[in-house]
């Protein structure tokens, strides 16, 4: 099939940016998205425009790297798919695509489609880990943990760390992103000891990041590649609570 | 260069406790005093910048992503090994030893395998204390399941997301130090270039990939976590960015590289569909648990798979190794694949493919059942290939995916640079000619969490701070080699693009130096392989400048790396006139096709020394030798 491109390209963070279009040809239903990609760069190189850059490493939906916006949805068209796992037998001939980075104060971009997620990293450094050193640890089955707690962890932890939900929200909130690494550890009793204090902490840096904030459209649940479940988000605003409720009465 | 292991004496069980005792100790209020470059935040690198910045040392640690967590670790999707024992089926720490130390092909040494599978359940007890969700049973128990080349269930996971998980735990141990500024993170920094002072590796030279700024770091200890070298094949189940980049220059500069040949091709990936293909993509091993693999008896049978009756199928692996069946290691269960489609009797479009079928499994135990042990590698499966595997048998095929070679390390984890260090896939200690399923994660961490923090004590005590800056002059020197390199690339400005040189090398390795070997091909890939690097130097095109992110850049420095290593795989497979685990030279064979070892002549480990570009790399010999396990023929029938 032969596609219509228009993508966003921006030589660095100072330079303004803007769409350019490219005829992708030749494209196979069986290509995923960025196979496609990679076909139209080594046309363009072939008429000496530099190729246009993207963030990917694994291409198997686990890394969290890849990251862009496809006709004004992030991560495209399929429910529940990173875009790298994205396949071209969702396109059909003659196509437009329009191709842009996450959008966000919180993100700004680096070059064409690649953008900076230094802030989700400075919110787990805030808080986002159970504090125990390497060693000394007692035997992992010590504390018997109900099959469905363990699952209810690993719902949460399946997050990926991608920041569709921030580039789908149109408060540019990271709340999906930081209740699914609470909700993951509190829902543990290795992670529920400081789950208060790490509620208060994550908070305080996702605020001082410039993340905006929920009101409730959900929009990063429907993007959400992992399925991460805006339930976790009420979880968190209780736990959030509970420690602002505390700290008011000491 | 001597290849001195260091393996402390007395009885196998004893050693490690022994060697720590031994080991120098450095008083806390010193540590701060010590700073180590740690390279690459995977398993391995992440979980020993946490340990050792916890200990008290100062860290600076290096990766080429945005974010630790998106090291290639965050790939592994079936589990991790450890001894617990806890399904009662006669497990131990000798058993998981001695597996790991069969499955390799007794090409490994006993003395590190033992550590590793004393450190194992330490490890589960690690990860579950930083709030690992690993699988549990409704007692609330953990869960294990079984994985090739072992008759007992000591495998440890977390759905098909072990790998990020554990890789989360680690990850976020790391975060917590670089919030208490014990570790300083350079992400989307390249390493380009190892730094030595007077023989020690002192420091590192990077490339910043957002900028393009070319910095130097100094230390007092250099630690290489970089994980395997599998992206030489071009096509592999490792992430596009996996390199050898690191181990390579640190070759380069005078670190052995050890038994470069042996390297995994893993039985059970999406099979290849199109030369546009970027990367293949694993269906994890333990898919073989429930799934059984077969192909039609008879040649050219076009056949629904569906429409094949019981009768004509030939269930290879089960006919051919009744007491592992379907759970043979890697190695035998890719070359049993290979085998049957040479003979023509593959499946799909290119012939290229075996039926992994789940139809029994799901009549046995119910469709819910599959769908909770593996409803997550089925869907990823649907969605690249558009078939339902609850309906359809999935397609599958061998491809590369971990490098059991390495650089060159001692009981200490030191290569023969000293105060270079190599930990995780890395280096080559643990797996000898063949890794089994779910050891490579539980390398990684025994490494990360338990091996070099105390090993590297030992190194810094006995050589105090260096106090060398970045302002000595080999520092200078190296830099303005780097900067010379990617002047080079950037001004060739030929017509072919990196993608093409890398996939070209790729057909070579595959063709000569892939599931099977003999002496003709890789002689003609020794001749290749430098013509493809000429054209390389001359005619590759890397578009744009050295000013700002540049990703063609990235590439090329990788694929020139490549296109010398590719050399040095050839060499030692070459050399080595054996079969053994992964490596299979089609000279040695029994009659029915199984890998015949030569203990006489190759019981070692093959550590190369540089030379010099396009020449014979010096090959040097370390014996390995067996007290405690008898030297048998690996047999899974
Ligand atoms: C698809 C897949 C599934 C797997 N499943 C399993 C499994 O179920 N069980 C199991 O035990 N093993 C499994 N393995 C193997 C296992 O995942 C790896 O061997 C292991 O995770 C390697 O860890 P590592 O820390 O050594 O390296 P990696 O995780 O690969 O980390 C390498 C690090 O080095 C950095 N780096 C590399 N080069 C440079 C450079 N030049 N400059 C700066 N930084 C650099 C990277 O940024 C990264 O941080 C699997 C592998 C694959 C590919
Ligand atoms: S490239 Fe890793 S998730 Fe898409």
């Amino acid at each position: 099939m032969n596609l219509t491109l228009h993508v966003w390209r921006q030589k660095n963070a100072q330079d303004k940016g803007r769409m350019e279009t490219y005829e992708a040809r030749d494209i196979s239903e069986h290509m995923s998205f960025l196979e496609m990609l990679d076909v139209v760069n080594e046309q363009l190189m072939e008429k000496d425009i530099e190729p246009i850059h993207f963030d990917h490493d694994c291409r198997e939906g686990i890394c969290g790297m890849c990251s862009m916006v496809i006709n004004g949805i992030a991560h495209g068209p399929e429910r529940s798919t990173t875009v790298c796992q994205l396949h071209m037998r969702h396109f059909k001939d003659g196509d437009k695509i329009y191709i842009e980075p996450w959008r966000s104060r919180a993100f700004p971009v680096i070059r064409d489609l690649v953008v900076n997620r230094q802030a989700f990293e400075r919110v787990i450094q805030a808080g986002g880990y159970v504090s125990v050193n390497t060693g000394g640890a007692p035997d992992a089955n010590a504390i018997p943990i109900a099959k469905q707690e363990a699952d209810r962890a690993m719902d949460a932890a399946a997050c990926i760390g991608c920041g569709a939900c921030v580039a789908a929200c149109k408060n540019a909130s990271a709340m999906l992103f930081v209740a699914a690494k609470m909700g993951h550890l509190a829902s543990l009793p290795q992670g529920r000891v400081e789950a208060e204090r790490r509620a208060e902490r994550m908070v305080a840096q996702m605020d001082a990041e410039g993340f905006g904030n929920c009101t409730n459209y959900f929009e990063c649940e429907a993007v959400c590649p992992k399925n991460i479940s805006v339930d976790f988000i009420a979880q968190m605003n209780r736990e959030f609570m509970k420690s602002s409720w505390r700290r008011k009465r000491k | 260069m001597k290849l001195e292991s260091k393996i402390p004496s007395g009885p196998l069980a004893e050693k490690w406790d022994k060697h720590r005792f031994d080991m120098k100790l450095i008083n806390p209020a010193n540590k701060r005093k010590f700073t180590a470059i740690i390279v690459g935040t995977g398993l391995a690198g992440g979980a020993a910048a946490a340990s050792m910045a916890e200990l008290g040392y100062n860290v600076l640690a290096f990766c080429y992503q945005d974010s630790a967590r998106r090291a290639h670790s965050i790939a592994a999707q079936g589990g991790i090994n450890a001894a617990k024992n806890y399904q009662n089926d006669g497990d131990s720490i000798w058993r998981l030893f001695y597996d790991t130390v069969k499955g390799g092909d007794f090409r490994s040494r006993e003395a590190n395998v033992y550590r590793l599978a004393q450190v194992s359940n330490e490890i589960i007890d690690q990860c579950v204390a930083q709030g690992v969700p690993f699988a549990r049973e409704y007692g609330g128990t953990l869960a294990n399941r079984s994985f090739g080349g072992a008759q007992v269930s000591r495998t440890f996971y977390a759905r098909g997301q072990t790998g990020q998980q554990l890789l989360l735990g680690a990850y976020q141990a790391l975060s917590r130090q670089v919030a208490a500024g014990k570790v300083k993170l350079f992400t989307r920094h390249e390493m380009l270039d190892l730094v030595l002072v007077d023989g020690h590796a002192k420091g590192i030279v990077t490339r910043d990939m957002v900028t393009g700024n070319i910095e130097s770091f100094a230390a007092d200890a250099v630690i290489l976590a970089t994980g395997g070298y599998g992206n030489v094949f071009f096509l592999s189940t490792n992430a596009k960015g996996c390199n050898v980049t690191a181990n390579y220059r640190a070759y380069r500069r005078g670190a052995a590289f050890a038994n470069p040949c042996y390297t995994q091709i893993h039985p059970t990936c999406i099979p290849v569909s199109g030369d546009y293909q970027s990367k293949l993509t694993l269906m994890s091993e333990s898919l073989r648990n429930d799934g059984r693999i077969w192909v039609p008896k008879s040649k050219d049978d076009n056949r629904h798979p569906n429409d094949i009756p019981e009768e004509d199928r030939d269930y290879y692996l089960e006919r051919k190794y009744p007491s592992f069946g379907n759970l043979a290691p890697r190695d035998i269960s890719s070359r049993s694949a290979k085998e049957v489609c040479d003979e023509g009797r593959g499946v799909g479009e290119t012939g290229r493919g075996v039926y992994l079928d789940f139809s029994d499994a799901i009549n046995r135990l119910g469709k819910q059942t599959i769908e909770d042990r593996y409803g997550n590698l089925f869907q990823m499966y649907e969605r690249i290939t558009g078939d339902d595997p609850y309906t359809v048998p999935m397609r599958i095929y061998p491809a590369s995916h971990y490098t059991m070679g390495g650089l060159w390390v001692d009981y200490n984890l030191m290569s023969t640079i000293p105060g270079l260090h190599v930990i995780g896939e890395a280096n080559f200690s643990d797996h000898g000619a063949n890794r089994l399923g779910a050891s490579a994660l539980m390398q990684g961490l025994a490494d990360g969490y338990f091996v070099i923090p105390y090993t590297i004590g030992d190194y810094f005590a006995r050589t105090g701070p260096s106090g060398i800056t970045t302002d000595h002059p080999e520092f200078k020197k190296v830099h303005e080699e780097v900067h010379g390199r990617i002047e080079k690339l950037l001004s060739i400005n030929g017509k072919r693009t990196v993608d093409t040189f890398h996939r070209e090398l790729g057909n070579v390795m595959w063709e000569y130096c892939g599931m099977s070997r003999n002496e003709a091909g890789l002689k003609k890939a020794l001749e290749l392989i430098p013509r493809i690097r000429e054209e390389f130097w001359e005619d590759v095109k890397v578009m744009g400048d050295n000013e700002a992110m540049n990703q063609s850049l990235e590439k090329a420095g990788r694929v020139a790396d490549f296109l010398e290593f590719g050399e040095l795989m050839c060499w030692d497979a070459l050399e080595r006139d054996e079969s053994c685990g992964a490596h299979f030279r089609e000279e040695h064979q029994t009659e029915e096709g199984e890998a015949v070892r030569n203990d006489k002549d190759y019981c070692h480990v093959a550590a190369w020394e540089f030379t010099g570009v396009g020449e014979k790399p010096k090959r040097h010999v370390e014996e390995l030798e067996f007290e405690n396990v008898e030297l048998a023929t690996r047999s899974y029938k």
